[in-house]
């Protein structure tokens, strides 16, 4: 006889229930499949009419995190193997209001990340010509930031964060490990419009550095720590402008 | 078909026992109370330094109170708390400490171990000056 | 948004971390458990050797940043656990509760250290 695994899947589906409720599948258990093969199978195979979002497959997209018993993953990364015979509960990312089934509404993410400014900005007239070549960078200095550019928007860490969950103003882990990515590179210049957001009270300072974003992240962005790497040099500039009159103009 | 008119998004509420809801949470909450503990034994070292003002009697009043049973245990209790404090503290230090050789960054094992190295050091000294009568 | 000056309780939260992981513990162990057990004797802890140390102005210096900086750890650490247990509403009344408190602590430290 095939072996069998149990997944309990979140459904909401808006146009016919105002509640969710949960619905359990019963699909075959290979040693190969991770807890996203499971769904296609149930999509394909079972019940049609289930919503979810997937794409690369492989670890690169970012699309395909859920919650697996609790915790947010990527689905194409998360073994069935390492769960059986139990059963796997899967739900959408938490934080994140669901749009039908697996599918949450991203808006708010989108929404945050366009804000921080994640683009190398150049002073006025000091943007290079075209002719004028790259913006060169050693080594060293790309090591100071390429941690934090690993990042693939997959959410999970918004997902692990209670501080996002209960007050959607905070601006949160991914989004600002992005922009800490950009304010360590030494081509950019544009930390100071930046600080605006990330300064602010639903900036850097709502974290109170449960540090379950870094735990969860595929990529091992840790953007636990660039919150708090943040909160250290937005307090030295805090007190140079209190402290030295002409310490605000900087740069 | 389909318009922003007919979504309903669903929102899950967080009950206010979301730091119960997992280990890693819950631990958390533990770190960032540990601090009232920490607290609460600065106001006892109030104390004691108050009656130290007061002069030799109440001091000495205040040495038999520190033999008593209830006041070790919670001593033991603010200790486990205190030590709970300062581990966490001294595991979360590399985050931010980030340092470079070149282009390689210093381990945060290594800056972690470094912590805990001049715990062990500062501890000794201040046993040192203290008891060394 | 407005820039915050979270900064300043940030940063008395951040030293308070620091000097209280280093120092707190064997206070604790010296006080509360070498002293009532006896361990080392009662030389140590006899009343003119320990009022003369602490009524030292270096001691009364790093008794005071050690004692008013805890309180501070706690005022931002309590803060923000009330807050996000569910006490969202009233987060300017804990602030000022919090680190109301911790000044009024910060006063009678002062106080108390200097009468010694």
């Amino acid at each position: 006889m095939e072996k069998t695994m149990k997944l309990e899947i979140f459904r909401y589906r808006p146009d016919q229930e105002d509640q969710p409720r949960f619905q359990t599948y019963e699909v075959p258990f290979r040693e190969d499949w991770v807890v996203l093969d499971a769904i296609n199978y149930i999509k394909d195979e079972i019940d049609g009419t289930l919503s979810y979002r997937w794409s690369c497959r492989m670890g690169v997209c970012g699309s395909c995190g859920m919650m697996v018993n609790g915790i947010p993953k990527l689905t194409c990364a998360t073994f069935l193997k390492d769960y059986y015979p139990d059963k796997i509960r899967v739900e959408p990312l938490t934080g994140f209001p669901v749009q039908r089934d697996l599918v949450i509404v991203m808006d708010d993410f989108i929404h945050k990340l366009r804000e921080i400014k994640p683009w190398i900005i150049r002073r006025e007239g000091e943007e290079k010509p075209i002719e004028g070549g790259e913006y060169l960078q050693t080594p060293a200095e790309l090591e100071q930031y390429k941690q934090y550019s690993m990042c693939i928007n997959c959410m999970l860490c918004y997902a692990a964060c209670p501080v996002y969950a209960l007050d959607n103003t905070f601006v949160g882990p991914a989004a600002i490990a992005l922009a800490q990515r950009y304010n360590m590179d030494s081509r950019d210049q544009g930390r100071d419009q930046r600080q605006e957001i990330i300064a602010s009270h639903e900036g850097i300072w709502e974290c109170t550095f449960v540090g379950e974003c870094s735990v969860v992240c595929p990529k091992a962005v840790d953007p636990a720590g660039a919150i708090q790497r943040s909160k250290v040099s937005s307090t030295i500039d805090w007190y140079k402008e209190v402290l030295i009159p002409w310490g605000g103009k900087k740069r | 078909m389909g318009g922003k008119e007919e979504m309903k998004p669903y929102r899950r509420p967080v009950p206010n026992t979301w730091w119960l809801m997992r280990r890693s949470y819950f631990l958390f909450i533990v770190r960032e109370l540990a601090s009232v503990f920490v607290a609460a034994y600065s106001v006892f070292l109030l104390l004691v330094i108050y009656k130290l003002g007061q002069g030799p009697e109440a001091y000495e009043g205040m040495i038999e109170l520190l033999r008593s049973p209830a006041l070790i245990v919670f001593h033991l209790v603010v200790l486990a708390f205190a030590v709970y404090h300062s581990i966490t503290w001294f595991n979360l230090t590399p985050k931010i400490l980030v340092l470079f050789v070149g282009e390689v960054r210093v381990p945060p094992l290594l800056i972690a171990g470094a912590h805990y190295f001049a715990w062990l050091v500062l501890s000794a000294l201040v046993a040192w000056v203290i008891l060394r009568a | 948004m407005s820039k915050s000056n979270e900064p300043i309780w940030w940063s008395l939260f951040a030293a308070g971390g620091v000097v209280s992981a280093f120092f707190v513990p064997i206070l604790i162990i010296i006080i509360g458990i070498v002293l009532p057990f006896g361990l080392v004797g009662d030389e140590p802890f006899v009343y003119e050797r320990i009022h003369g140390a602490v009524s030292h102005p270096v001691t009364k210096l790093l008794l005071f940043f050690l004692i008013v900086l805890t309180f501070f750890i706690w005022a931002h650490r309590f803060r923000y656990t009330l807050v996000h247990m569910g006490l969202h509403k009233a987060r300017s009344v804990i602030s000022v509760f919090c680190y109301g408190s911790a000044i009024v602590g910060t006063i009678l430290t002062a106080i108390i250290l200097w009468q010694i």
